[in-house]
């Protein structure tokens, strides 16, 4: 497929400290050593016929489409193989070489459908045709009633793009997309010569039941439409494309939106994409059907009683409802009895802007975001040991590392692109050293597998971590100049002497952690001397009661072998969503303004005083479930969320329930109606990030823009509703247009002070801190000094969790995600990537299952001392035994009815990752899924309207499924 | 916040600075709950202390006296 944008230089860019210089057709071109002539032609802009090369994969030298004459040299070599000599004489034009071209594509067209097109000029999206266009191949001498594949059935399986055998010319273009680009080495090709053909090597032989994780990338390899985009069968080739940023995780992939009028025809992962090198997962190419879908609230709603139907209403009547509400609470109970939640799906411009809103109109720091329930612990870590809550390298900085640590991360499902990056240069010789309860499917996958892998018992992280940095200087491994000349010594010096205490010996851990000590030390042996060393982390690290414990732990085993400030090494959370990093950068937090400044800091409040025109609150606010408590204790009355699903996100939500229920005025902003939004009294309705301008910042700290490529139906862009509340309130919040919101933020923020959409759009994309010093922004942090000044170690005490099994619950569950589906799903569920994932479902090990006579597909209850729920079943090795898993992206499931409310001790982020559960056989629903199954129905219904919503998943699958006809998707 | 919550949570921050030498582990867990508590919670724990503090860690008492001290309340 080629996009509507970039040109395809045909085979991959090379590096080289020795510059070539030959000439092509009489110019003088100069390119580094190693590069093909193909790529020094097309870079100098004299184009080569090609079919079986593309830039993003290695060259071939199938299709011979590609020869040219060079100097001295016999025949026709393929310029696609020949790496550039210097003075080299090459001519890609001559009355031979098309003759030649000419006869390939003849061959090819015998054998293709759409040889009738090249006449109407009606090539759409096939190369081949293109090129029988251009060489004016208008007759085919060979016999198209011979040898053929015309008959070939189309694989349609996929429901998002189409395999038409028939098209295919076996040039491996996916094939090489699939094991290069993405490495999942799903694609083969079949049998010899003209029997040739590609296949997903399966027994049903079909794309959706192979090891296919629709990511996309042999679709966008392919020439021929061979593989096409369904969307392209049905609405015809884009016209036009709009680069902007994926709204899912946060990898924060680059797309061009390839659009028809205003209608996104396909999404295409741009190449100049720093972020993804124009990859991407099938959730960012393929899921974006939901901002289509007719769940979507277009007008704004308001209700007296959460009991009541919710009425449309005007914007003003909306916002008058609202005001009044706010205004009311505010007279009777004082600012603190109002708060905000900022999305990580929204731009940083409207995050900041609810924050701006809590603080300078609400008048109280009553602010949070959910990073509370995800990375918070990071900003807490990072920041006391490095001085700053972020990551500290880009993501090409893997392409440097040789030894890789990834610790509670689960990149293939959860990054998939960056997983993809991690892969490859695994394959080119990296050494990996996974630490999770759980066999990820990086610990073993086509041509990747972990060297070690330390397979915890959850809730152990710390005691692991600390036997790590006990084999390290037990042995003498640590890096001591480093430590000396870059951190702080009589720090180090109190670590060094704790650490080396017996406690931390992994000999001495095995008994929390379940892991050997032999192999713990093997571990830390390769991280501290296999090299650059990498640690890469997820909420596996984050979501623990020593949460924040644990990210020192990490940042002080990095400082301590010298694995920091340099490409190739560093400490770096990989964030959930798409916008995490950002919305902790932009103030969301209760206790700090943007950029990570104490709300107590006088010298701070100053500036916002300044720019904002209001006195601010000195005292840190609530945090969601300080929140929460309040609520339920009659102190906290109103709430803005936007872009949040707290009910269903959060941690216990029988107590998020009783809180938002004790509310007087629950504001809710979002797409669809959410779980929340059950408990709410205004409903004001959001926009896409296909219906807004601004920026995400990911997880290597880069400023995206997003792009608006319609208007929002409900008429106005989330950072539009919000300065309406504001002026409805009073309050003077006048923006045009989102950069001039960056432009305030980069006025007030030392890190983003360079930051400009001018920038952006000059650069591509920035990576903060953007300012004086750094004027085109910063890839990897901590090169000479740390933000602190020197590296500050913390001791990192093993405090065992509270929550332990025991008799009554003797399993540990932990929760996570799968690549399909997103968060809490409200995305994802309204895509076809329900075919892939259609349900939560409790993986366990084989053994668990046996002795409570549980199979792959077994209705059970998870029952915690919390509560209870009720899922199928999956029976896996992945496991380890005692320790069960599920995802969380189904509301009918309602995980977080078992989850409890045990959290980080710094930063209260829940434990979801560690609960004691007993599970068991049953057929019905457990009793809170049912009163959720009765009153969600009730607690959404619009005047006039039937019903907003499908009754979906587990509901509906108990019904319709028994038990044997069940099967576990993967 | 029921107390037992803040209890809880109150303790392990103690539990973390306790690693630390004395004085550090004091004004640890004093700065971190100063830092990061939202008044209605500190005053929440300073009650709780003035009350007899059941179950409190001995830093999490120190520091609710000197929150005490600082906000002025009678002790
Ligand atoms: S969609 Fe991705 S994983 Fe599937 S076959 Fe194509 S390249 Fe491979
Ligand atoms: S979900 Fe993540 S990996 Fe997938 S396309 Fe979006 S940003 Fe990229
Ligand atoms: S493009 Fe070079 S051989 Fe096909």
């Amino acid at each position: 497929m080629a996009s509507v944008n970039p040109i395809n230089y045909g085979t991959p860019r090379r590096e080289s400290d020795t510059q070539v210089t030959l000439e092509i057709d009489g110019r003088s071109v100069t390119v580094p050593a190693g590069t093909s002539v193909m790529r020094a032609a097309i870079e100098s802009g004299i184009d080569v016929p090609k079919l079986c090369a593309s830039d993003n994969v290695e060259p071939f030298g199938s299709c011979r489409l590609c020869l040219v004459e060079i100097e001295g040299k016999r025949g026709y070599p393929a310029s696609c193989t020949t790496e550039v000599a210097e003075g080299m004489e090459v001519r890609t034009v001559s009355d031979k070489l098309n003759q030649l071209r000419r006869g390939v594509i003849e061959l090819y067209l015998s054998d293709h459908p759409g040889a009738s097109k090249v006449e109407t000029g009606d090539v759409g999206d096939d190369e081949l045709l293109r090129l029988a266009r251009d060489l004016d191949v208008r007759e085919v001498r060979y016999d198209k009633e011979g040898r053929n594949h015309q008959d070939a059935v189309i694989d349609d399986s996929n429901p998002y793009f189409d395999f038409d055998s028939s098209r295919c010319i076996v040039c491996s273009r996916c094939v090489r997309a699939c094991d290069e680009v993405q490495g999942t080495f799903a694609l083969t090709v079949d049998g010899r010569g003209f029997a040739s053909m590609i296949s997903a090597g399966t027994d049903s032989d079909d794309f959706l039941n192979s090891e296919c994780v629709s990511c996309g990338a042999c679709v966008q390899a392919c020439p021929t439409e061979a593989l096409v985009e369904k969307n392209v069968v049905e609405q015809g080739m884009p016209e036009r494309s709009v680069t902007t940023t994926c709204a899912y995780c946060g990898v924060g992939c680059s797309f061009n939106a390839e659009l028809k009028g205003d209608e996104v025809v396909r999404m295409v992962p741009a190449k100049e994409g720093k972020a993804n090198h124009g990859h991407s997962c099938v959730k960012g190419r393929f899921a974006w059907g939901y901002t289509n879908h007719p769940d979507r609230i277009t007008k704004p709603m308001v209700r007296d009683k959460i009991t009541d139907p919710w009425r449309e209403v005007s914007w003003d009547e909306a916002m008058s409802f609202a005001v009044e509400r706010i205004n009311g609470i505010r007279d009777k109970h004082g600012s603190t009895a109002l708060g905000a939640i900022t999305s990580s799906r929204c731009t940083n411009e409207e995050t900041y802007l609810v924050q701006k809103m809590a603080r300078a109109v609400f008048g109280t720091n009553n602010v949070d975001t959910c990073a509370r329930v995800c990375h918070s612990p990071t900003g807490y870590g990072l920041n006391s040991t490095f001085g700053t809550s972020a990551g500290t390298q880009d993501f090409d900085s893997v392409e440097k590392s040789d030894v890789m640590l990834v610790i509670g991360a689960n990149p293939t499902d959860a990054h998939p692109v960056f997983a993809s990056q991690m892969k490859k240069r695994l394959r080119e010789g990296a050494r990996l050293i996974v630490v999770d309860p759980r066999a990820i499917d990086l610990v073993r996958s086509p041509h990747v597998a972990a060297e070690h892998h330390l397979q915890l018992q959850p809730g152990t992280n710390v005691a692991l971590v600390n036997a790590l940095a006990h084999t390290v200087l037990a042995e003498g491994l640590e890096n001591r100049a480093f430590v000396e000349q870059r951190c702080d010594v009589e720090e180090y010096d109190a670590w060094r002497e704790f650490i080396l205490r017996e406690e931390n010996s992994p000999e001495h851990t095995a008994q929390y952690t379940g892991v050997p000590a032999d192999a713990l030390r093997e571990a830390a042996r390769l991280y501290a001397t296999g090299g650059n060393a990498a640690i890469y982390y997820g909420l596996g690290v984050t979501e623990h009661s020593q949460g924040s414990t644990m990210v020192m732990g990490m940042a002080n085993i990095a400082m301590a072998t010298g694995n920091i400030g340099r490409p190739g090494v560093g400490v770096n959370p990989l964030r959930g969503q798409n916008n995490v990093q950002g919305s902790c950068d932009m103030g969301s937090f209760p206790h700090e303004l943007p950029g990570y400044r104490h709300i107590s800091d006088q010298g701070v409040r100053d500036i916002y005083e300044a720019e904002w025109g209001v006195k601010l609150d000195d005292e840190p606010g609530l945090r969601i479930p300080n929140m929460i408590d309040a609520a339920t204790g009659g102190t906290f009355k109103a709430l803005y969320v936007q872009g949040e699903d707290i009910l269903q996100s959060d941690p216990n939500i029988k107590h998020i329930a009783a809180g938002l229920a004790a509310m007087e005025c629950v504001i809710i902003q979002d797409i669809f109606l959410n779980e929340t939004a059950s408990y709410a009294h205004v409903f004001l309705p959001g926009s896409t990030f296909l219906e807004k301008d601004g920026t995400f910042t990911n997880a290597e700290r880069r400023i995206n823009r997003v792009r608006k490529i319609r208007t929002a139906p409900g008429g106005y862009a989330d950072w539009e509703v919000t300065q309406m509340l504001a002026q409805a309130l009073g309050y003077p919040m006048n923006y045009g247009h989102p950069s001039e919101i960056m432009d305030e933020i980069a006025r007030t923020t030392p890190t983003f002070r360079g930051v400009s959409f001018d920038k952006i759009d000059a650069l591509g994309s920035v990576q903060w801190p953007c300012n004086d010093e750094h004027p085109e922004g910063t890839p990897v942090m901590h090169v000479d000094n740390f933000v602190r000044g020197k590296g500050k170690f913390m001791l990192t005490p093993f405090v065992p969790t509270d929550e332990r099994a025991n008799r009554r619950f003797p399993l540990l569950l932990t929760t996570g995600r799968i690549l399909s589906q997103y968060n809490v799903g409200a995305q994802t569920r309204r895509t076809a990537n329900r075919l892939w994932h259609a349900e939560d479902w409790l993986e366990l090990h084989p053994s668990d299952a046996e002795v409570r006579g549980i199979k792959d597909g077994t209705l059970v209850a998870v029952a915690s001392r919390m509560g209870e729920t009720t899922l199928r079943a999956k029976v896996s090795e992945r496991m380890t035994p005692g320790v069960v898993y599920t995802t969380f992206h189904f509301p009918e499931t309602a995980a977080n009815v078992i989850t409890t409310e045990y959290s980080d001790w710094a930063t209260e982020c829940p434990e979801y990752k560690v609960t004691a559960v007993e599970v068991r056989p049953c057929n019905t629903l457990s009793e809170w899924q049912r009163r959720y199954m009765d009153t969600r129905d009730q607690m959404q219904r619009i005047e006039g309207n039937q019903s907003v919503r499908a009754p979906d998943t587990v509901a509906a699958s108990v019904e319709e499924a028994s038990d044997d006809d069940w099967e576990p998707a993967e | 916040m029921d107390d037992e919550k803040m209890v809880r949570q109150a303790n392990q921050i103690a539990q973390y600075f306790s690693a630390y030498p004395e004085d550090r582990a004091k004004e640890g867990v004093r700065g971190h709950i100063r830092k990061f508590w939202e008044p209605r919670m500190r005053t929440q724990l300073i009650n709780y202390a003035g009350a007899g503090g059941e179950g409190l860690h001995p830093l999490v008492l120190w520091a609710a006296t000197q929150l005490q001290d600082e906000a002025g309340q009678p002790v």
